[in-house]
Formats: structure tokens, C-alpha cells, sequence
């Protein structure tokens, strides 16, 4: 097994790296003129050329590649173009304010959306699998803006329960933190519940219609103890895999729910980036991102390893 | 013939029934487009502005005086377009190489998945942003944006069916009678992938509307004054207990789609007889 | 003495959409208690399906329409849940097919065993007793198998757990729903060794599903035939196969190649025609349209199952006559046989020290740490050849390298060393390297299966390619000899037009092989071609295949793990065990002593037909070593049980010729072994008029 999981982070490592020079690329190169973007249509030719050489343009570009890579692995991220700001602290408090909110999206999408996926399989072409069915395909088609505005619509301003401006102080209390998530966590949940049960439906059905059920029950135990000790362990297994994937979702979904509800996350900052034309930070984001991703995959992977005897021991 | 009878399969049940119909019915909006708004989508006119839905305007007009229906239906042609033409073009390019890498394997298939795997590390929003964050939002941007995305995800759908296929026997016996790589390709396996091409081919679909309203719904997507859908969203935010038909139509109106697009593929799913691909 | 399991008028159906497709029709039947009844039918004969109503296990859209099934006098579809889960804890077992996927993955062996015995939990009182469920199934290693996961042991192992969890709880009945299917003949025969055991030891009663004649002959008391769902026939053992009645039953029995049997003695009998479909029942008897001796009344009224003399029951109008010999229930012998073809023919194939060794790709700690290469050497020096019009036999089981050296023929995978000459010409060793003419002169025929051919394709359209690909023709010219193909292989023209998914599995084969012999090839090589057919169409394809030899000279290299069928077929034979070959010489030759002790065991491990034969009883140990790891010296020393002595274990044994073409690759002289082995098919089997006509009248007598 510790060949396996050394195989992945390897794997893990490799993509990564990829991703960020692509990354990379796009930012440096896209753009044209990085110097002119900066400094504006006004600028002179001798300070365009000053600050090329300052930002270290005028090297070939894999060594740009290899010095931005080593400034960013040493800590190093540069400054925001468009507020002077150091880059790293920035990112990471937001960072932190986003896996705040992932963390209550998933807490509750995960466990609900299984649940509803296992017994959707377990009731298979019944009324609760048709329900649960037709509610998760048409949940799984409104973007999260619209559910978001929706959702503030009515319980921020018809109702007046919960705040429709989500834009918390940094030192704000837990007791001032759950109001502000509510909202932006049950928008992001939504769409990830819908997914997991699915999933987890298909592969649970999957696993009702495998000869071991058979077996067990043909040994006189009841279909509860079947279920529970057989079935489920072994349809949970690609669950983890789901999930995992499903991680890619919440990333896109938190963006979108950060924006609407003006949430100090990772997501609303991506868009100031993108509106100030703010390329270091952009770059760094996307990186941060990216690794976040990675690092989840990772432990997935490793979960599902450990859980497969297949894996575990070869 | 073929067609027909496969398109009647799709209404054996009410839920891609629903859906079929309702994409069909947005296709005909879009096909028509000009020919039955009456009004441009985007002519202002003072006077009518922040009018609730009537008979003159049947959606209303928002603060601007533009006429609601005349931009949710030329939205949809916008939408279709941009979605349908990056759809095809991700389908096209990722089919190609999907089916050569696959079946060739070796390093060409290594170098061209690692590629792909390191696109794909990235959440698709994430790498529409960063790439229109460096070049700027545009309909052509957003359409490069749509076919870089999603052409990894299907030259993985057409991997996965192409290695399943390649060890079967009948192509080991196309191979000993000295048929030449294109025409193993496309005579001999691409049929097999075309079922899992075509339901993907209709969420990739779904997905592509879900993106372009998102990004414009961002502002990074289409640029005002052209009426995408998430762009009016998100203008009509601020306005929306003035004039909330101009922020409710839109918003429905992309719901619906996407919503009865995944229906459909469900249902093209059912019919085609494709197993779920994780 | 009430039965311990009785069938009345049972009637079972699947539903399909709004219809109901009848599995089984009109069932009646008793199995006493201690007695081991054999069910044996062919595909579609429902014999699965009545193995799970059986067992009350059918899959949600299977019911039981009409009859009533009961065990120890207990209507067991009248029973509630929690009853029904005590029967099965208790009194009635099922043995599947496939014992992989009847386990579970996740837990270990020892585990599931603990459950089926009603502990909840794997504790210090439930492991002595999976300990001892365990050594009554003769495993071994008790302690590890326990432990285990099921993945980690082999077929033969993991069908012994199967069993040993149906006999936890001592039940009255096992149902065993052809158990030994997918397992090596060398396994199958322990395996059928140990049910017989068991059920002497505990007396329990046993209803074995089967498709094989063989297996149930040597294992059951009573036998039925099943046929398109009803009961054609049942009948004590000995009685069935030496004076079967039913015309069917006798169809079978002639259909069958059994050791011994070789086509230039006599062609099999294949029934003509198929199965008919669930949904178009035909109004008289089920089986007249393929009946040799049907007459009118055949067509019009539906024969009962009547109980004659002796024990017997048949369904059948003509029992009478075909009792007193006034007919004989044959099918058409096919054409005279053909005269064997001389050996001194020119060599179209040879194989000269053919290896192929694959690489086992090392961890990144080992390749840093040095540890040296592995290799699977699936071939380890292969030498032999195919004459013109010849048909060579290669046998092994599995992992002994023949699908890899069909594979390395080909091309398909590179060998290693050594050469692959064709017409005297050494052929590359890619496929992809080989040109077309050389294509034209060497086809394969794949193992009967849906992937044999392209699902999306008509057959025209797969077998026009051959003709424009390997013979340059337009595509009128290539229809026109399509259509020539088709009837070569008796299948009517009108089948260009179909699909691969509307022909039967016998039709698909047809179709294959008419693939192949497009170009007519010199060299046709066929690997387990007729493997998973229902033996009534095995019987027609090598029927088929030996007339096209005859016809068109073509060499045959016909690869395969059922001995039955290659010394049919076969006029010489070679034995592969791990990647060499053991024996090898005409099929006359290897049959009689002396054998390789590899031989010897593969042929008693063969169940004959016949329920009176006698066959020494040899057993192999152990298992088939990896072929990373191969044994030293005689790589057959971890399971012979004929070991000299020391020297089987380190000196690689010598190529003994008997001077006719018969070499054997062992240490004990040939004189030796012919003294010490008994000759295993000492009468000849084949049956003829004259016997018929004796047991026949035997009965009228009785």
C-alpha cells in the first residue's frame, strides 16, 4: 500500500506542477504586454523597459517559469497590482473564510445527499426513488446565482431572518459567523446534494444487483443486517471517489456564492482580481485553488485505499 | 425511420418527455429569434421603463425601457449559439484525440492525458475565469473558454469506451485482416463510442448554458449591451424590488433550460442504454 | 418417506415489459432424501431458472405461475420471511456458479464462513469451527485461507469456501448450480471428488445443475433432461445413458465427443435446428421440429410425461417403439468420414523455440534498490509444427501459455525469441509489421463470444472486408462471393443482411469462421472456437470444421482446455503445461500409454460419459505455480504423482521419442511408465446399431 500512496501524491505532485505552468503561461503570455498593462497606454518606452526588467520579462521563459515557481514555493507571492497589498496573507485569510464555508457545505451535503441516494437505491423505481430522482435532476440545473437570489429574496428581505449581505469582519465571532453562512452554505448545497445523491444512488443500485447479496441472504440473515454490514460498505467505497469529484463543484459553486452573497472567501476575490486585471493575484489564486483540490483528491484517494482490500493489500 | 423512432423513445417517460419538449420548444425561440420580437433587444425606450408584464411587453420592461421578452428570446439565441458552438467544437477536437491517443496508447496516449489531467485539476469556472482574467471577456473569448474547458472531459468519456473496445476480439480480427488505423477508428470503434459521445455531448450542453450565464452573471462572460442571461441577472439584482420580472424571467428561463437539457440526457442515457461514468 | 423436495406442475415465467416469458413448463419431480439428482439441459433449457425457484432466489422480475414446490412437505412460497430465512439458515443450500462475485470483497473468508454458521462476529468460539468447515473442503492452510480476502485464492479455493458455507448448518438439501463451470478439468475433478464425499458422509440430498453429461453421470443417482423448459426425461443413471428413450436425450449423447472418439471414425451427430423461442410456443411436442422420428402426432398433441417400468419417465409418443427397437431415435449421420490425411505432408507452420517473456514492472523502491528483474515467462521454448491439411491439437489449462502463443502467432503480442515461419517464410513479429499477402495466408477463429464480432456491422458487411481488403475485390464481386461464404458454412445468404445480435451463438461461429476462411488461408488457428457452445452445436461446428479441411487442405492449429473436443478433432496432439510443451504426437498415440504424467491426469480428470467407467483416480496437488516463479528442473515436479526422486526437481528432463513420431518431456523411461499406467479408453466407446438394438430390447424385456 505505501507504494500506492506514494504513486499518487507522485501523480498528484506531477499534475500540479503541470497546472501551474499552465497557469503560468496563460498569465504571463495571454496578456501581451504585461509591462504596458500595468503602467497603462501612458506609459513611456524607458519606464515599460524598466519595469520589464524589474518583473524579470526580458529572461527566456522557462527560467521565468523557474523563478516565479521558486518565488511561490518560498513564500514569496508578489504584491497585488491593484492595492499594493502583500499577496500571501491576503489569500490566505480568504482562503481560511472559504473552508469555513466548505466545510458547513460539505458537513451537510455529504451526509444528506448519501442518505438520500441509499435509500432512493434501496426503494429502487418506487415513488421515493422517483421523487428523490426527479427533485435531484432538476436541483442539479439552477445555477447557484439564481437559487442564491432566490434564497435572499425570501428569508433576507420577505422574511427577514437572515442577512442577504454575507460580508463579515475577519474577527467577527461564531456567533456572528453562522447567520452570514447560512444562506451562502444552503445555496452551495443545493446543487452538491443533488450530485452526491445521484451518484450514490447509481452505485449503491450497482451493488444491490451483485451475487454476494444473494449469498448473504441466502444464509438466513435479514435483509437489514444485508444491507448494513454487506451492501453498504462495499457501495460507499465509489462514493468516496464521487465526492472527491464532487469537490470540483463546490469550487465552481463557491465562486458564484461568494459573489452574490458578497462573502470575504477566495471566490469574491478571484473576481476583484479579474476586474483590476490583478495578475499576481489571480495567479496565485488559481495556484492556492488548484492545490486545494489536489491536497482533497489526495486524501480521497488515500481514504479509498485504505478502505479496499483489493488496494490494501494487493 | 431511426430517427424518429428514437426520438419517440425519448417520450416513453414523463421526465425526459418534459425535458425534450421544453428544449425543443427554446430551439424554436432561438431559430426565430428576430421574427417574433417585436421589439429590439436593445432599444430603450424611456417612456415604457419598469412597466410590470401586459399585453404590449409580456415581460415587462426593465429600468431602461427595454422590452424583457424581446432579450430573454434573443438571449436564447446568444446561448445556444455560444454554448452549441463550443459544445461541438469540445466534441469534435476531443473525439479526435481521444480516439487516436486511446487506441494508440504508448506515450502519445501518457503525454496527451497528463495534459489533459493537469486542465482538468481545475474546476471548470476556475479555468474560465483565469483564462478570460489574462485575455479579457468576449463572446469569442467565452466560446475559446467553452471548447478548452470541455474537450479533456470528452476525450475521457471516449477513452474510457475506447479501451473497453480495442481488446475485443473483432478488432483484433480487423487488425489480421490488414485494415489500416483509420478505419479501425471510425469503422470499427467509433460506433461503440458514439452512445456514451451523445449523452455527453447533451450534458457538456447543459453545462456550457450553466457556464456562459455564470460568467455572465460574474461580468466576465458576454459584455453588456448584449442580452445574456446572467448578465441581466445580475444587472436586475439591485433593482429587483422595482422591477422583479426583470430579474425572475431570465433567471427562469436559464433554469428551465439546463434543467430540462439534463432531463434529456437522462433520457438519451436510458434510451442509448449508457452506464454511468463516475 | 416424505421427499425432501418435490415439484408439482411447476411453472415458471419472466416478465419482459408487459409480457410473461414462460422459463419452465409442466415440472414434476421428487428427489428423496440422501439421493443426488442430476438436472442436465442445454442453453434456455431453464435448468438455471429452476435451480432458483428451487431455492425461492428468483430475481425480482421471475415468478411462479402455476405448481407448487416443497421441501420436506413445506410449500416454501407459502412461507413468510422470517420462516423462509430459517429454511435457508437450516435446511437449503445453493452452491452458485461463479464464486467470486457470490463473495464478498470486502470482508474475509473467515468472516462470511462465521456468518453462515450464525455468529455475528468473528470471536475466539466461531474460529475453530470456520477452522474445521474449512479441512472438511480439504483446504489446507486453514488458518491463512481464513484470513484471507477472496480475491487472494484461486477458483478451485474460493468455489471449496462456497461449499463449505452450504454445508455449515448440516442442510437437507444443496442445490449446485454447475459449480465447476469455469474451472480447470484438474480442479473440476477435485472438486466433484469432494461433493461426492460429502454427500456420503452427511447424506444430504443434492439436485446438481448441469450442462455437462459427463459431470452429472459420475456424480448423480437419478438424471433428467431438460429441454426448452420441460422434462423430457428422467431416469435412474445407468439406464439413461446406456437405453436413453427420448430422442433428445439420445441427440445429446451422440453430440458429445468423448475421448476416444475421433472424426475418421465416425462424425457426431448434431441435433439441426434451435431452440424455439419463449414467446412461440408450438402446439404438439416442444422438441418435434427437430426430431428425427417425428410424426404427425408429434406436431399436433403434447406427449405427458408418462412413468414406465423400472423407474423411468418420458415424454415422448414413440417411447414404446423406440423401447422395443422398432426405431432408432438418431439424427443423420453426417458424411462419411474422412480417411486420415498422411503426416508426410509439407509444413505450413513452424514454431522453433518460440519464448515470450513479460516483463513484471517493478515498484520505484525496488528499481532504486536494485532488485532484479522479474519475468512471466507465459512461453518458454516452444517447438512444433502444422502439416497441410493437418489439424494440430494444442491442451492446457489455464496459465499454461496457449492463448499467449495463439497471441504471438499472430502477432498481436511480439515474441520474445525464437521464430514463427510460415510457408517457409519467418514472419514478423508485429502484426503490424507483416504485409498482406502474408495476412491472406494465416486467420484465426476467436472463442465464441459476443466480441467475436463487430455488434455494429452486418454480417455482409464484415464479411465483405476480407474479399476487398486481403483479395483486392470491388464490392459487387465481394457480395457475390459473400453469399458463396455463407452457404459454405450452411448458413442461408439472406444472413448478409443481418446483425451480429440476431444471430444465435452457433450462427456467430458460422460466421467467423467464414470470416476467416474468406482469404482461404493456409493456416487457420482456432482458440477455444467451440468453447461455451452448447454441445449439440459444438457437434455441428466440428462437424463443419473438419469437412472444410477436408475441402480445402487448410492446416488447423486448434487451441483449447476440453481434451474431449481436440482428440476429435485433432490428428495430433501437444500437451502445454507453463509455457513448454509436455507431449506431443498423433492423437492415437497420446491417448495410449505411454503418458506424460501431465497427460495422465488431464485425461482421468475428463468425467466420461459413461456412468459405468472405470478411471483410475489421479489427482494433482497444489496449484499451477506462477509463472514468474517456475519450479526447477522438471517444471511439472511440484504436482506430478509420478516424482522419481531428486532428479525431477533439479535436472530438466529430456525429450523421450518413441521413434513415431511420439516425444514425452520427463525423466521415467517409456517403458516404465507404459508398465505402470493403465490404458484409460481400453474399449472403444462408439456406439453402433447392433448395440443399440441389444440394450434396447433389453427394456421391452424388463
Amino acid at each position: 500500500m505505501t507504494s500506492f500512496i506514494l504513486r499518487r501524491a507522485g501523480f498528484l505532485l506531477l499534475t500540479v506542477l503541470l497546472t501551474s505552468l499552465v497557469i503560468f503561461t496563460v498569465t504571463q503570455f495571454l496578456p501581451g504586454d504585461v509591462a504596458r498593462v500595468i503602467l497603462g497606454r501612458e506609459a513611456s518606452d524607458s519606464a515599460l523597459q524598466a519595469l520589464r526588467e524589474e518583473l524579470g520579462l526580458t529572461k527566456p521563459p522557462p527560467l521565468q517559469y523557474l523563478r516565479w515557481l521558486g518565488h511561490f514555493l518560498s513564500g514569496d507571492w508578489g504584491s497585488s497590482y491593484s492595492t499594493g497589498q502583500d499577496i500571501m496573507p491576503l489569500v490566505l485569510e480568504r482562503l481560511g473564510n472559504s473552508l469555513k464555508l466548505a466545510a458547513l457545505t460539505l458537513l451537510i451535503a455529504v451526509p444528506l445527499g448519501v442518505f438520500l441516494g441509499v435509500i432512493a437505491a434501496l426503494d429502487e423505481d418506487g415513488w421515493i426513488d422517483n421523487l428523490i430522482g426527479v427533485a435531484s435532476l432538476s436541483v442539479v440545473g439552477l445555477p447557484e446565482f439564481v437559487t442564491g437570489i432566490v434564497l435572499i429574496q425570501l428569508f433576507a428581505f420577505q422574511l427577514g431572518w437572515l442577512p442577504a449581505n454575507s460580508s463579515i469582519p475577519p474577527e467577527a465571532s461564531l456567533g456572528e459567523l453562522l447567520p452570514a453562512l447560512v444562506l451562502p452554505a444552503a445555496t452551495a448545497t443545493l446543487v452538491l446534494l443533488a450530485y452526491i445523491a445521484r451518484l450514490t444512488r447509481a452505485s449503491m443500485v450497482e451493488e444491490l444487483g451483485k451475487p454476494y447479496v444473494r449469498t448473504a441472504s441466502l444464509k438466513g440473515l435479514s435483509w437489514r443486517w444485508v444491507v448494513t454490514q454487506h451492501v453498504l460498505r462495499n457501495a460507499l467505497l465509489p462514493t468516496i471517489t464521487v465526492i472527491a469529484i464532487s469537490f470540483g463543484w463546490l469550487i465552481s459553486g463557491l465562486i458564484v456564492v461568494e459573489n452574490v452573497f458578497n462573502y470575504p472567501g477566495l471566490g469574491r476575490l478571484l473576481t476583484f482580481a479579474i476586474d483590476r486585471r490583478d495578475l499576481p493575484l489571480l495567479q496565485a489564486i488559481t495556484l492556492v485553488a488548484v492545490l486545494a483540490f489536489a491536497l482533497a483528491n489526495l486524501a480521497a484517494d488515500l481514504l479509498y485505499a485504505f478502505l479496499n482490500p483489493r488496494i490494501k493489500l494487493g | 425511420m431511426a430517427l424518429w423512432r428514437f426520438l419517440r423513445s425519448l417520450y416513453n417517460r414523463p421526465s425526459s418527455a418534459f425535458g425534450t419538449t421544453v428544449v425543443l420548444l427554446f430551439l424554436l425561440l432561438a431559430l426565430l429569434g428576430p421574427l417574433i420580437t417585436p421589439f429590439s433587444a436593445t432599444e430603450q425606450i424611456f417612456q415604457d421603463a419598469r412597466q410590470p408584464p401586459s399585453l404590449a411587453h409580456w415581460f415587462g420592461t426593465d429600468r431602461l425601457g427595454r422590452d424583457v421578452f424581446s432579450r430573454v428570446v434573443i438571449g436564447a439565441r446568444d446561448i445556444f449559439t455560444l454554448a452549441g458552438l463550443g459544445t461541438v467544437i469540445a466534441v469534435a477536437v476531443g473525439t479526435l484525440i481521444g480516439l487516436l491517443s486511446s487506441y494508440l496508447g504508448g506515450l502519445l496516449e501518457e503525454i496527451t492525458f497528463r495534459f489533459f489531467d493537469s486542465l482538468l485539476a481545475m474546476p471548470a469556472l476556475l479555468l474560465a475565469l483565469l483564462l478570460l482574467g489574462t485575455v479579457g471577456p468576449s463572446r469569442n473569448s467565452v466560446l475559446l473558454v467553452i471548447a478548452i474547458a470541455y474537450t479533456p472531459i470528452v476525450a475521457r468519456v471516449v477513452r474510457s469506451v475506447v479501451l473497453g473496445t480495442k481488446t475485443k476480439d473483432y478488432i483484433a480480427a480487423a487488425r489480421m485482416q490488414g485494415e489500416r488505423l483509420p478505419f479501425i477508428l471510425f469503422r470499427e470503434i467509433f460506433p461503440s463510442v458514439l452512445p456514451a459521445l451523445a449523452v455527453e455531448a447533451a450534458l457538456r450542453f447543459s453545462y456550457a448554458i450553466f457556464l456562459i450565464a455564470s460568467l455572465g452573471f460574474l461580468g466576465v462572460g458576454v459584455q453588456p449591451p448584449r442580452p445574456d442571461w446572467g448578465l441581466m441577472v445580475n444587472e436586475a439584482r439591485n433593482y429587483v424590488a422595482l422591477t422583479p420580472w426583470s430579474l425572475y424571467f431570465p433567471a427562469a428561463a436559464i433554469s428551465l433550460l439546463v434543467v430540462a437539457m439534463n432531463l434529456m440526457a437522462d433520457g438519451l442515457k436510458r434510451v442509448l442504454q449508457v452506464g454511468e461514468t463516475l | 418417506m416424505t421427499a425432501v423436495l418435490e415439484l408439482k406442475g411447476l411453472e415458471v415465467a419472466y416478465r419482459q415489459g408487459r409480457h410473461l416469458l414462460p422459463a419452465v413448463r409442466d415440472i414434476d419431480l421428487q428427489v428423496e432424501p440422501g439421493q443426488t439428482y442430476g438436472l442436465v439441459g442445454e442453453s434456455g433449457s431453464g435448468k438455471s431458472t429452476l435451480a432458483l425457484a428451487v431455492m425461492n432466489t428468483l430475481p425480482t422480475n421471475g415468478l411462479v405461475t402455476a405448481g407448487v414446490i416443497q421441501v420436506s412437505g413445506t410449500d416454501i412460497y407459502e412461507l413468510d420471511a422470517a420462516r423462509l430465512r430459517t429454511l435457508w439458515r437450516e435446511n437449503l443450500k445453493l452452491v452458485p456458479q461463479n464464486p467470486l462475485p457470490s463473495l464478498n470483497p470486502s470482508h474475509t473468508v473467515g468472516r462470511q464462513l462465521a456468518e453462515a454458521l450464525g455468529f455475528q462476529r468473528v470471536s475466539s468460539t466461531s474460529t475453530p469451527r470456520v477452522h474445521q468447515l474449512l479441512a472438511r473442503v480439504r483446504l489446507g492452510d486453514v488458518e491463512r485461507v481464513a484470513g484471507s480476502y477472496p480475491h487472494q485464492l484461486s477458483g478451485g479455493m474460493q468455489q471449496r469456501v462456497m461449499i463449505a458455507m452450504a454445508l455449515a448448518g448440516t442442510p437437507k438439501l444443496l442445490v449446485l448450480d454447475e459449480p465447476t463451470t469455469n474451472l480447470d478439468v484438474t480442479t473440476e475433478a477435485a472438486i466433484l471428488d469432494l461433493v461426492r464425499e460429502l454427500v456420503r458422509e452427511q447424506g444430504t440430498a443434492v439436485l446438481y445443475v448441469s450442462h455437462s453429461l459427463g459431470v452429472v453421470s459420475q456424480l448423480c443417482d437419478r438424471v433428467a433432461v431438460l429441454y426448452a423448459g420441460e422434462l423430457m426425461e428422467d431416469a435412474p443413471v445407468g439406464k439413461l445413458y446406456h437405453s436413453p428413450l427420448h430422442p433428445y436425450t439420445r441427440g445429446l449423447l451422440d453430440s458429445i465427443p468423448q475421448v476416444g472418439l475421433d472424426k475418421t471414425r465416425a462424425s457426431l451427430r448434431p441435433i439441426p435446428g434451435q431452440i424455439p423461442s419463449a414467446a412461440l410456443l408450438p402446439n404438439g411436442c416442444i422438441f418435434a421440429e427437430r426430431c428425427p422420428i417425428a410424426i404427425d402426432i408429434c406436431f399436433t398433441d403434447r406427449p405427458h410425461l408418462e412413468a414406465i417400468p423400472a423407474g423411468r419417465r418420458v415424454r415422448c409418443h414413440r417411447w414404446r417403439e423406440i423401447a422395443g427397437g422398432a426405431v432408432t431415435a438418431r439424427q443423420q449421420q453426417p458424411a462419411p468420414p474422412q480417411s486420415p490425411v498422411s503426416r508426410e505432408r509439407p509444413a505450413v507452420l513452424e514454431l522453433k523455440k518460440l519464448h515470450k517473456h513479460f516483463e513484471v514492472r517493478r515498484s520505484l523502491p525496488e528499481a532504486l534498490t536494485g532488485v532484479a528483474r522479474r519475468y512471466v515467462r507465459a512461453l518458454d521454448g516452444i517447438d512444433l509444427t502444422v502439416q497441410r491439411g493437418r489439424t494440430l491439437g494444442l491442451v492446457g489449462e489455464s496459465g499454461s501459455g496457449k492463448s499467449t502463443l495463439s497471441k504471438t502467432v499472430i502477432g498481436l503480442v511480439a515474441a520474445s525469441r525464437g521464430e514463427v515461419i510460415l510457408l517457409d517464410i519467418p514472419l514478423a513479429r508485429n502484426l503490424a509489421e507483416r504485409d498482406r499477402a502474408t495476412l491472406r495466408h494465416l486467420q484465426m477463429v476467436f472463442q465464441s463470444s459476443e466480441e467475436a464480432l463487430n455488434p455494429y456491422r452486418s454480417v455482409g458487411q464484415t464479411l465483405r472486408r476480407p474479399f476487398q481488403r486481403l483479395q483486392g475485390l470491388g464490392r459487387a464481386q465481394a457480395d457475390a462471393r459473400v453469399a458463396d461464404l455463407l452457404r459454405a458454412v450452411k448458413l442461408d445468404p439472406s444472413y448478409a443482411g443481418r446483425r451480429p445480435s440476431q444471430l444465435s451463438g452457433g450462427e456467430r461461429q458460422r460466421v467467423a469462421i467464414a470470416r476467416a476462411f474468406a482469404a482461404q488461408p493456409d493456416l487457420l488457428l482456432f482458440d477455444e472456437s467451440v468453447s461455451g457452445l452448447d454441445v449439440s452445436v459444438q457437434a455441428a461446428i466440428l462437424n463443419l470444421l473438419s469437412d472444410l479441411q477436408a475441402q480445402y487442405l487448410t492446416a488447423y492449429l486448434f487451441i483449447s482446455h476440453d481434451l474431449s473436443v481436440v482428440s476429435y478433432l485433432a490428428d495430433d496432439i501437444a500437451v502445454i503445461y507453463l509455457g513448454l510443451l509436455m507431449e506431443l504426437g498423433p492423437t492415437a498415440s497420446v491417448l495410449e500409454p505411454p503418458y506424460h504424467p501431465y497427460t495422465e491426469a488431464l485425461l482421468t480428470a475428463v468425467p466420461p460419459v459413461d456412468p459405468f467407467a472405470e478411471r483410475p483416480v489421479l489427482r494433482l496437488q497444489g496449484e499451477v505455480p506462477s509463472a514468474v516463479d517456475i519450479p526447477s528442473g522438471c517444471r511439472f515436479h511440484t504436482r506430478c504423482t509420478r516424482v522419481l526422486g531428486d532428479i525431477c526437481r533439479t535436472q530438466e528432463p529430456p525429450w523421450q521419442d518413441d521413434g513415431r513420431g511420439h516425444r514425452i518431456y520427463c525423466h521415467i523411461p517409456l517403458e516404465e511408465l507404459t508398465a505402470l499406467q493403465t490404458h484409460l479408453f481400453g474399449r472403444r466407446t462408439i456406439r453402433d446399431e447392433d448395440e443399440d438394438a441389444d440394450t434396447s430390447r433389453g427394456i421391452a424385456n424388463d
